[in-house]
Protein backbone atom coordinates (compact mmCIF):
# COMPACT_ATOMS: atom_id res chain seq x y z
CA UNK A 1 0.00 0.00 0.00
CA UNK A 2 0.95 3.53 -0.49
CA UNK A 3 0.53 6.88 1.20
CA UNK A 4 -0.46 9.68 0.09
CA UNK A 5 0.04 13.40 1.43
CA UNK A 6 -1.60 16.21 -0.70
CA UNK A 7 0.04 19.12 0.27
CA UNK A 8 -1.12 20.89 -2.88
CA UNK A 9 -2.32 24.67 -1.68
CA UNK A 10 -0.23 24.74 1.65
CA UNK A 11 2.65 26.77 1.64
CA UNK A 12 5.61 27.04 3.47
CA UNK A 13 6.30 25.22 5.97
CA UNK A 14 2.73 22.81 6.23
CA UNK A 15 4.27 20.65 3.28
CA UNK A 16 7.44 19.45 5.09
CA UNK A 17 5.57 19.00 8.25
CA UNK A 18 2.80 16.58 6.67
CA UNK A 19 5.39 14.33 4.48
CA UNK A 20 7.55 14.28 8.42
CA UNK A 21 4.83 13.46 10.55
CA UNK A 22 3.85 10.51 7.88
CA UNK A 23 7.44 9.13 7.70
CA UNK A 24 7.38 9.16 11.42
CA UNK A 25 3.68 7.85 12.49
CA UNK A 26 2.78 6.65 9.02
CA UNK A 27 2.61 2.62 8.22
CA UNK A 28 3.29 2.38 4.88
CA UNK A 29 7.06 2.22 3.21
CA UNK A 30 5.90 3.88 0.13
CA UNK A 31 4.91 7.64 0.73
CA UNK A 32 3.82 9.76 -2.23
CA UNK A 33 3.40 13.89 -1.38
CA UNK A 34 1.68 16.18 -4.18
CA UNK A 35 2.88 19.70 -4.18
CA UNK A 36 2.40 22.76 -6.43
CA UNK A 37 5.11 24.77 -5.81
CA UNK A 38 8.95 23.95 -6.92
CA UNK A 39 9.66 25.44 -3.32
CA UNK A 40 7.28 22.58 -1.38
CA UNK A 41 9.11 20.20 -4.23
CA UNK A 42 12.89 21.03 -3.04
CA UNK A 43 12.09 21.38 0.85
CA UNK A 44 9.51 18.19 0.77
CA UNK A 45 12.60 16.44 -1.23
CA UNK A 46 15.35 17.94 0.96
CA UNK A 47 12.96 16.65 4.24
CA UNK A 48 12.99 13.20 3.03
CA UNK A 49 16.35 12.48 2.42
CA UNK A 50 17.48 14.17 5.44
CA UNK A 51 15.20 11.27 7.04
CA UNK A 52 17.09 8.75 4.75
CA UNK A 53 14.20 7.60 2.78
CA UNK A 54 15.30 6.88 -0.84
CA UNK A 55 13.67 9.21 -3.43
CA UNK A 56 12.46 7.38 -6.36
CA UNK A 57 10.40 9.83 -8.43
CA UNK A 58 9.58 13.56 -8.95
CA UNK A 59 7.22 14.06 -11.47
CA UNK A 60 4.97 16.46 -13.18
CA UNK A 61 1.46 16.09 -11.77
CA UNK A 62 -1.14 18.92 -12.80
CA UNK A 63 -0.02 22.07 -12.14
CA UNK A 64 2.54 20.93 -9.29
CA UNK A 65 4.98 17.87 -8.68
CA UNK A 66 4.00 14.38 -7.73
CA UNK A 67 6.74 12.90 -5.04
CA UNK A 68 7.40 9.39 -4.48
CA UNK A 69 9.97 8.16 -2.12
CA UNK A 70 10.11 4.54 -0.08
CA UNK A 71 11.07 4.63 3.71
CA UNK A 72 14.01 2.68 4.81
CA UNK B 1 14.94 27.17 -18.59
CA UNK B 2 14.22 24.12 -16.12
CA UNK B 3 16.39 21.25 -14.74
CA UNK B 4 18.51 21.68 -11.48
CA UNK B 5 18.06 24.39 -9.66
CA UNK B 6 21.63 24.98 -8.28
CA UNK B 7 20.99 28.00 -5.87
CA UNK B 8 18.37 25.83 -4.23
CA UNK B 9 21.64 23.67 -2.91
CA UNK B 10 23.87 24.38 -0.19
CA UNK B 11 26.27 26.33 -1.93
CA UNK B 12 23.61 27.77 -3.98
CA UNK B 13 22.26 29.35 -0.83
CA UNK B 14 25.33 29.77 0.70
CA UNK B 15 26.27 32.48 -2.18
CA UNK B 16 22.90 34.53 -2.54
CA UNK B 17 23.55 34.62 1.21
CA UNK B 18 27.46 35.89 0.44
CA UNK B 19 26.06 38.27 -2.31
CA UNK B 20 23.36 40.12 -0.35
CA UNK B 21 26.16 40.77 1.91
CA UNK B 22 28.24 41.83 -0.30
CA UNK B 23 25.39 44.32 -2.07
CA UNK B 24 24.04 45.92 1.08
CA UNK B 25 27.15 47.52 2.58
CA UNK B 26 27.85 48.60 -0.49
CA UNK B 27 24.41 50.07 -0.95
CA UNK B 28 25.23 51.68 2.84
CA UNK B 29 28.61 53.29 0.96
CA UNK B 30 26.14 54.25 -2.09
CA UNK B 31 24.34 56.62 0.07
CA UNK B 32 21.49 54.39 2.34
CA UNK B 33 21.39 55.05 5.57
CA UNK B 34 23.88 53.39 8.59
CA UNK B 35 23.52 49.57 9.15
CA UNK B 36 20.44 50.17 6.43
CA UNK B 37 21.67 49.20 3.04
CA UNK B 38 18.68 46.81 3.18
CA UNK B 39 15.56 46.52 5.54
CA UNK B 40 12.46 45.32 3.65
CA UNK B 41 10.60 46.95 6.77
CA UNK B 42 12.21 50.50 7.13
CA UNK B 43 12.19 50.63 3.19
CA UNK B 44 8.63 49.85 3.58
CA UNK B 45 7.93 52.62 6.03
CA UNK B 46 9.49 55.01 3.52
CA UNK B 47 7.53 53.99 0.99
CA UNK B 48 4.03 54.73 3.35
CA UNK B 49 5.71 58.07 4.05
CA UNK B 50 6.60 59.10 0.70
CA UNK B 51 3.20 58.53 -0.53
CA UNK B 52 1.62 60.43 2.88
CA UNK B 53 -0.13 57.22 4.64
CA UNK B 54 2.23 59.21 7.59
CA UNK B 55 3.71 62.37 7.74
CA UNK B 56 6.83 61.63 9.73
CA UNK B 57 8.88 63.79 7.97
CA UNK B 58 12.44 62.09 8.30
CA UNK B 59 11.39 58.49 6.65
CA UNK B 60 9.82 59.15 3.13
CA UNK B 61 10.97 57.70 0.27
CA UNK B 62 10.18 55.85 -2.51
CA UNK B 63 12.85 52.50 -2.24
CA UNK B 64 13.76 51.54 -5.27
CA UNK B 65 14.98 48.15 -3.53
CA UNK B 66 11.42 47.06 -2.53
CA UNK B 67 10.21 47.57 -6.16
CA UNK B 68 13.37 45.87 -7.33
CA UNK B 69 12.63 42.68 -5.03
CA UNK B 70 9.36 42.16 -6.35
CA UNK B 71 10.32 42.40 -9.86
CA UNK B 72 13.46 40.82 -9.79
CA UNK B 73 11.55 38.03 -8.14
CA UNK B 74 9.40 37.62 -10.79
CA UNK B 75 11.72 37.94 -13.60
CA UNK B 76 13.25 34.68 -12.29
CA UNK B 77 9.61 32.84 -11.90
CA UNK B 78 8.74 33.44 -15.42
CA UNK B 79 12.28 32.48 -16.82
CA UNK B 80 11.93 29.77 -14.83
CA UNK B 81 8.59 29.31 -15.43
CA UNK B 82 7.56 28.87 -11.69
CA UNK B 83 4.89 32.00 -12.22
CA UNK B 84 1.98 30.36 -10.12
CA UNK B 85 -0.85 32.93 -9.19
CA UNK B 86 -2.90 31.73 -6.43
CA UNK B 87 -4.57 33.28 -3.41
CA UNK B 88 -6.77 32.74 -1.00
CA UNK B 89 -5.16 31.70 2.11
CA UNK B 90 -6.56 33.73 4.67
CA UNK B 91 -5.89 36.96 3.30
CA UNK B 92 -7.05 38.97 5.60
CA UNK B 93 -5.06 37.26 8.74
CA UNK B 94 -2.33 37.44 6.30
CA UNK B 95 -2.98 41.44 6.69
CA UNK B 96 -3.24 42.00 9.95
CA UNK B 97 -0.28 40.04 10.69
CA UNK B 98 1.92 42.38 8.19
CA UNK B 99 0.21 45.04 10.07
CA UNK B 100 1.63 44.11 12.90
CA UNK B 101 5.48 42.19 12.16
CA UNK B 102 5.67 46.58 10.56
CA UNK B 103 4.63 47.40 13.93
CA UNK B 104 7.22 44.94 15.92
CA UNK B 105 10.05 45.48 13.67
CA UNK B 106 9.72 49.33 14.32
CA UNK B 107 9.67 49.63 18.09
CA UNK B 108 13.08 47.30 17.36
CA UNK B 109 14.11 49.91 14.23
CA UNK B 110 14.62 47.26 12.11
CA UNK B 111 13.54 44.06 10.05
CA UNK B 112 15.45 40.26 10.06
CA UNK B 113 17.75 41.70 8.01
CA UNK B 114 18.38 45.07 9.07
CA UNK B 115 19.37 42.87 12.45
CA UNK B 116 21.63 40.85 10.99
CA UNK B 117 23.16 44.14 9.16
CA UNK B 118 23.23 46.05 12.40
CA UNK B 119 25.05 43.15 13.88
CA UNK B 120 27.58 43.28 11.43
CA UNK B 121 27.92 46.76 11.54
CA UNK B 122 28.58 46.26 15.11
CA UNK B 123 25.45 47.60 16.69
CA UNK B 124 25.27 45.20 20.03
CA UNK B 125 21.53 45.89 20.65
CA UNK B 126 21.12 43.72 17.54
CA UNK B 127 21.96 41.03 19.68
CA UNK B 128 18.30 41.47 21.59
CA UNK B 129 16.80 41.94 18.44
CA UNK B 130 17.92 38.85 16.93
CA UNK B 131 17.69 36.91 20.59
CA UNK B 132 13.79 38.34 20.51
CA UNK B 133 13.24 37.27 17.26
CA UNK B 134 14.37 33.53 17.68
CA UNK B 135 12.12 33.81 20.49
CA UNK B 136 8.76 34.89 18.17
CA UNK B 137 10.03 32.29 15.79
CA UNK B 138 9.98 29.24 18.74
CA UNK B 139 6.61 30.67 19.95
CA UNK B 140 5.43 30.57 16.22
CA UNK B 141 6.72 27.01 15.87
CA UNK B 142 4.83 25.54 18.86
CA UNK B 143 1.50 26.90 16.81
CA UNK B 144 3.17 24.75 13.74
CA UNK B 145 3.55 22.01 15.76
CA UNK B 146 0.02 22.04 17.19
CA UNK B 147 -1.77 22.27 13.84
CA UNK B 148 -1.88 26.24 13.18
CA UNK B 149 -2.07 26.83 9.72
CA UNK B 150 -3.84 29.38 7.33
CA UNK B 151 -5.22 27.22 4.90
CA UNK B 152 -4.97 26.77 1.06
CA UNK B 153 -4.46 28.77 -1.59
CA UNK B 154 -6.55 28.61 -4.84
CA UNK B 155 -4.94 28.57 -8.49
CA UNK B 156 -6.41 32.03 -9.83
CA UNK B 157 -5.85 34.63 -12.87
CA UNK B 158 -2.51 35.51 -13.99
CA UNK B 159 -4.24 38.99 -12.86
CA UNK B 160 -4.34 38.48 -9.39
CA UNK B 161 -0.70 37.87 -9.22
CA UNK B 162 0.55 40.73 -11.04
CA UNK B 163 -1.56 43.20 -8.51
CA UNK B 164 1.83 43.97 -6.47
CA UNK B 165 4.19 43.89 -9.42
CA UNK B 166 1.87 46.57 -10.41
CA UNK B 167 1.54 48.91 -7.67
CA UNK B 168 5.47 48.50 -7.49
CA UNK B 169 4.85 50.26 -11.34
CA UNK B 170 3.00 52.85 -10.38
CA UNK B 171 5.38 53.65 -7.35
CA UNK B 172 7.84 53.82 -9.49
CA UNK B 173 6.29 55.60 -12.36
CA UNK B 174 5.62 58.38 -9.48
CA UNK B 175 8.63 58.46 -8.34
CA UNK B 176 9.52 59.33 -12.20
CA UNK B 177 7.06 61.91 -12.66
CA UNK B 178 7.73 63.74 -9.68
CA UNK B 179 11.28 63.03 -8.83
CA UNK B 180 12.92 64.80 -5.77
CA UNK B 181 13.81 68.46 -6.14
CA UNK B 182 16.88 69.65 -4.20
CA UNK B 183 15.62 71.70 -0.77
CA UNK B 184 12.09 70.42 -1.40
CA UNK B 185 9.97 68.10 0.94
CA UNK B 186 7.72 67.87 -1.61
CA UNK B 187 7.39 66.82 -5.13
CA UNK B 188 3.97 66.87 -6.72
CA UNK B 189 2.30 63.95 -5.04
CA UNK B 190 4.90 62.78 -3.36
CA UNK B 191 6.88 63.59 0.27
CA UNK B 192 10.68 63.79 -0.10
CA UNK B 193 12.82 63.43 3.13
CA UNK B 194 15.57 66.77 3.88
CA UNK B 195 16.76 64.62 6.26
CA UNK B 196 17.18 62.13 8.70
CA UNK B 197 16.99 58.43 7.08
CA UNK B 198 14.99 59.19 4.48
CA UNK B 199 16.96 61.60 2.63
CA UNK B 200 19.86 59.13 3.05
CA UNK B 201 19.81 56.63 -0.24
CA UNK B 202 22.30 55.24 -2.98
CA UNK B 203 20.99 56.62 -6.81
CA UNK B 204 17.54 55.36 -8.14
CA UNK B 205 19.11 53.28 -10.75
CA UNK B 206 21.52 51.58 -8.74
CA UNK B 207 18.99 50.85 -6.04
CA UNK B 208 16.92 49.50 -8.31
CA UNK B 209 19.65 47.63 -10.16
CA UNK B 210 20.94 46.01 -6.84
CA UNK B 211 16.96 45.39 -5.82
CA UNK B 212 16.75 43.37 -9.02
CA UNK B 213 19.25 41.35 -8.50
CA UNK B 214 18.47 40.12 -5.10
CA UNK B 215 15.04 39.80 -6.42
CA UNK B 216 15.83 37.23 -9.14
CA UNK B 217 18.36 35.32 -6.50
CA UNK B 218 16.22 35.42 -3.56
CA UNK B 219 13.42 33.64 -5.88
CA UNK B 220 15.93 31.02 -6.86
CA UNK B 221 17.28 29.99 -3.54
CA UNK B 222 14.16 30.98 -1.38
CA UNK B 223 16.17 33.23 0.64
CA UNK B 224 14.04 33.95 4.05
CA UNK B 225 15.29 34.76 6.88
CA UNK B 226 12.68 33.73 9.44
CA UNK B 227 12.50 30.56 7.87
CA UNK B 228 16.55 30.12 8.71
CA UNK B 229 15.97 30.34 12.27
CA UNK B 230 11.98 28.32 11.79
CA UNK B 231 13.75 25.30 9.79
CA UNK B 232 16.65 25.20 12.45
CA UNK B 233 13.93 25.31 15.49
CA UNK B 234 11.34 22.88 13.70
CA UNK B 235 12.96 20.58 11.54
CA UNK B 236 16.68 20.66 13.02
CA UNK B 237 17.00 21.36 9.03
CA UNK B 238 19.87 24.14 8.60
CA UNK B 239 20.17 24.65 4.54
CA UNK B 240 18.39 28.32 4.94
CA UNK B 241 20.41 28.84 8.02
CA UNK B 242 24.04 28.78 5.82
CA UNK B 243 22.29 31.32 4.06
CA UNK B 244 21.56 33.58 6.60
CA UNK B 245 24.77 33.30 8.18
CA UNK B 246 26.89 33.91 4.98
CA UNK B 247 24.90 37.17 4.91
CA UNK B 248 26.12 37.78 7.98
CA UNK B 249 29.53 37.26 7.32
CA UNK B 250 29.92 38.77 4.07
CA UNK B 251 28.70 41.97 5.36
CA UNK B 252 31.04 42.19 8.46
CA UNK B 253 33.68 41.73 5.92
CA UNK B 254 32.47 44.20 3.46
CA UNK B 255 32.07 46.48 6.16
CA UNK B 256 35.27 45.74 7.79
CA UNK B 257 36.34 46.94 3.84
CA UNK B 258 34.40 49.88 3.44
CA UNK B 259 35.38 51.44 7.46
CA UNK B 260 31.84 50.94 8.42
CA UNK B 261 32.25 48.64 11.33
CA UNK B 262 31.81 50.00 14.29
CA UNK B 263 31.15 48.01 17.68
CA UNK B 264 29.24 49.19 20.74
CA UNK B 265 25.44 50.11 22.16
CA UNK B 266 25.34 53.39 22.29
CA UNK B 267 25.15 56.19 19.40
CA UNK B 268 24.60 53.04 16.66
CA UNK B 269 23.02 54.12 13.72
CA UNK B 270 19.28 54.54 13.98
CA UNK B 271 19.49 52.42 16.72
CA UNK B 272 17.91 52.67 20.46
CA UNK B 273 19.54 50.91 23.45
CA UNK B 274 15.95 49.57 25.38
CA UNK B 275 17.04 46.31 25.48
CA UNK B 276 13.58 45.10 26.45
CA UNK B 277 11.66 46.21 23.74
CA UNK B 278 14.65 45.96 21.68
CA UNK B 279 13.92 42.29 22.07
CA UNK B 280 10.01 42.74 22.44
CA UNK B 281 9.52 44.73 19.21
CA UNK B 282 11.62 41.65 17.80
CA UNK B 283 9.48 38.79 19.90
CA UNK B 284 6.18 40.41 18.03
CA UNK B 285 7.84 40.61 14.51
CA UNK B 286 9.24 37.10 14.48
CA UNK B 287 5.71 35.35 15.42
CA UNK B 288 3.99 37.23 13.24
CA UNK B 289 6.60 36.27 10.49
CA UNK B 290 6.44 33.01 11.09
CA UNK B 291 2.86 32.71 11.83
CA UNK B 292 2.81 34.52 7.86
CA UNK B 293 5.01 31.78 6.96
CA UNK B 294 7.98 34.24 6.01
CA UNK B 295 10.46 37.11 6.63
CA UNK B 296 9.22 40.41 5.13
CA UNK B 297 11.95 39.79 1.99
CA UNK B 298 10.55 36.54 1.69
CA UNK B 299 6.80 37.94 1.41
CA UNK B 300 8.05 40.48 -1.60
CA UNK B 301 10.21 37.50 -3.68
CA UNK B 302 6.69 35.50 -3.29
CA UNK B 303 4.29 38.24 -3.95
CA UNK B 304 6.55 38.87 -7.44
CA UNK B 305 6.15 35.05 -8.13
CA UNK B 306 1.98 35.28 -7.75
CA UNK B 307 1.56 34.47 -4.44
CA UNK B 308 -1.42 37.02 -3.65
CA UNK B 309 -1.63 36.28 -0.10
CA UNK B 310 1.80 37.59 0.57
CA UNK B 311 0.99 40.55 -1.41
CA UNK B 312 -1.72 41.29 1.15
CA UNK B 313 0.72 40.75 3.91
CA UNK B 314 3.43 43.39 2.00
CA UNK B 315 0.03 46.27 1.88
CA UNK B 316 -0.46 45.58 5.44
CA UNK B 317 3.03 46.01 6.12
CA UNK B 318 2.58 49.54 4.45
CA UNK B 319 -0.13 50.17 6.09
CA UNK B 320 1.27 49.17 9.42
CA UNK B 321 3.64 51.39 8.86
CA UNK B 322 1.38 53.96 8.59
CA UNK B 323 -0.45 53.52 12.06
CA UNK B 324 2.92 52.98 13.50
CA UNK B 325 4.13 56.55 13.18
CA UNK B 326 0.10 58.32 13.15
CA UNK B 327 -0.06 56.68 16.43
CA UNK B 328 3.55 57.37 17.84
CA UNK B 329 4.13 53.51 18.35
CA UNK B 330 7.73 53.32 16.11
CA UNK B 331 10.58 54.09 17.74
CA UNK B 332 13.48 56.89 17.26
CA UNK B 333 16.65 57.01 18.41
CA UNK B 334 15.54 58.36 21.48
CA UNK B 335 13.95 55.13 22.44
CA UNK B 336 10.83 53.89 22.28
CA UNK B 337 7.59 55.89 21.10
CA UNK B 338 4.55 56.75 23.74
CA UNK B 339 2.62 53.88 23.03
CA UNK B 340 5.19 51.76 21.55
CA UNK B 341 5.06 49.65 24.26
CA UNK B 342 0.75 49.22 24.16
CA UNK B 343 0.98 48.40 20.12
CA UNK B 344 3.81 45.56 21.63
CA UNK B 345 1.37 43.85 24.04
CA UNK B 346 -1.58 43.95 21.86
CA UNK B 347 0.31 42.73 18.53
CA UNK B 348 1.22 39.64 20.67
CA UNK B 349 -2.24 39.12 21.83
CA UNK B 350 -3.63 39.39 18.70
CA UNK B 351 -0.90 36.90 17.34
CA UNK B 352 -1.85 34.57 20.05
CA UNK B 353 -5.46 34.42 19.15
CA UNK B 354 -4.34 33.96 15.54
CA UNK B 355 -1.94 30.91 16.89
CA UNK B 356 -4.26 29.31 19.41
CA UNK B 357 -7.50 29.74 16.97
CA UNK B 358 -6.26 28.67 13.70
CA UNK B 359 -6.07 25.08 14.19
CA UNK B 360 -6.81 22.29 12.64
CA UNK B 361 -5.55 18.44 13.07
CA UNK B 362 -6.52 17.46 8.77
CA UNK B 363 -6.18 20.29 6.20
Amino acid sequence: MVATVDARGLSCPQPVIMTLDEIKKGSEKEIIVLVDTDTSKENVTRAAESQGCKVNEVSPEGEGYRITFTKE
Amino acid sequence: MKGKNIFATRWGIIGVGACIGILAPLLQKLGNPGNMGICVACFERDIAGAIGLHRAAVVQYIRPEIIGFVFGSLIAAYLFKEYRPRVGSAPVVRFVLGTFAMIGALVFLGCPWRAVLRLAGGDGNAILGLLGLTFGIWIGTLFLKNGYNLGRTQTTHTTVGWMLPLIMIGLLVLMLIFPQVEGQDKSGVLFYSLKGPGAMHAPLILSLIVGLGIGFLAQRSRFCTMGAIRDTVLFGQTHLLSGFVSLVVFAFLTNLVLGQFKAGFAGQPVAHTQHVWNFAGMTLAGLAFALAGGCPGRQLFLSGEGDGDAAVFVLGMIVGAGFAHNFGLASSPKGVGPHGIAAVIIGLLVCLFIGFTMRRKSV
